[in-house]
């Protein structure tokens, strides 16, 4: 099931050919899994709640006993958004080496405001037709209609390159075939824009903002 | 002056620089391409704001043609 269908550069991904047994990654696939998503996250929250308002109803004493099961309703998800979160947070041995150089390189692909939050945040905002993406070093967040997040690892596989190095070719390929891009990277998570954001290092916090603003 | 660039540990390197009219500089910077591809680099072309293409033959025409490495699932 190779994806064919080429948009934005009007080229078709060539990674494409290593993920040959994947749907194509576009809007409907993602409003499907963002629904599937939520439904998960209902199925493990709601019996949590029911169960500390059955327990606290039979035996008011019990109250500690709800509270614990309260704090897993919420805990959880936000496990989950940490694991969301995480695909843009720095990982593993960085070469420096080249840096200033790769980050001049990688203004050169961003328009003025773009370039500014970059330097600030280390995030990349792209404006795609899936939505808001924001690239980081090793993954990339994708921000559809302002509230709903979709988390996607993905990298380059030189382990030598310099961190702008990492944003440019995530960029790159973003822009040769968007679908495809999402396609190519692992889906780690979907879900609520403000959870992700919470678990978000502060410094990262405003690009999630600026693409949730231009997602509107 | 069009540029081919390669993305590598040192940010980037610039691999060749040719000319629509150098027909000896451009053919270097195809030698250069087409070597690049053998060794698993993408070509990609910058087209504008957002948009890139994947080229498989160095464009003479271009301004700047960046080989990158493939990406993957992480």
């Amino acid at each position: 099931m190779e994806a064919a269908a080429p948009d934005r550069g009007g080229t078709v991904l060539p990674e494409l050919s290593s993920v040959p047994w994947r749907a194509r990654t576009d809007k409907r696939w993602l409003r499907r899994w963002g629904r599937i998503w939520l439904a998960w996250t209902t199925l493990y929250t709601v019996p949590f709640i029911a169960a500390g308002v059955l327990i606290v109803a039979l035996e008011p004493l019990a109250a500690p006993v709800t509270l614990a099961a309260f704090a897993h309703a919420w805990i959880i998800p936000e496990l989950y958004a940490y694991r969301g979160a995480s695909v843009v947070r720095p990982k593993g041995a960085r070469s420096e080496g080249g840096e200033a150089n790769a980050q001049g390189f990688l203004g050169d692909l961003l328009r003025h405001e773009e370039r500014e939050l970059q330097r600030r945040t280390g995030l990349a905002l792209e404006r795609g037709e899936l939505g808001v993406w924001v690239v980081g070093e090793a993954g990339a967040l994708l921000v559809m209609g302002r509230r709903r997040v979709h988390c996607f690892c993905v990298r380059a596989s030189d382990p030598e390159l310099p961190p702008s190095d990492r944003v440019a070719h995530l960029l790159l390929a973003l822009r040769e075939d968007e679908e495809g891009f999402a396609t190519v990277a692992n889906h780690a998570f979907a879900g609520a824009a403000w959870r992700v954001r919470r678990r978000l290092p502060r410094g990262m916090r405003p690009a999630l903002d600026a693409a949730r603003q231009a997602a509107r | 002056m069009a540029r081919l660039v390669r993305m590598d540990g040192s940010g980037h390197t610039t691999l060749a620089e040719w000319t629509a009219r150098d027909d000896a500089a451009f053919e270097a910077a195809v030698e250069e391409f087409r070597g690049h591809l053998e060794l698993g680099y993408i070509g990609t072309l910058p087209d504008g704001p957002g948009r890139a293409t994947h080229v498989r033959e160095l464009p003479r025409e271009a301004g700047l043609v960046v080989m990158r490495r493939p990406i993957a699932g992480g």
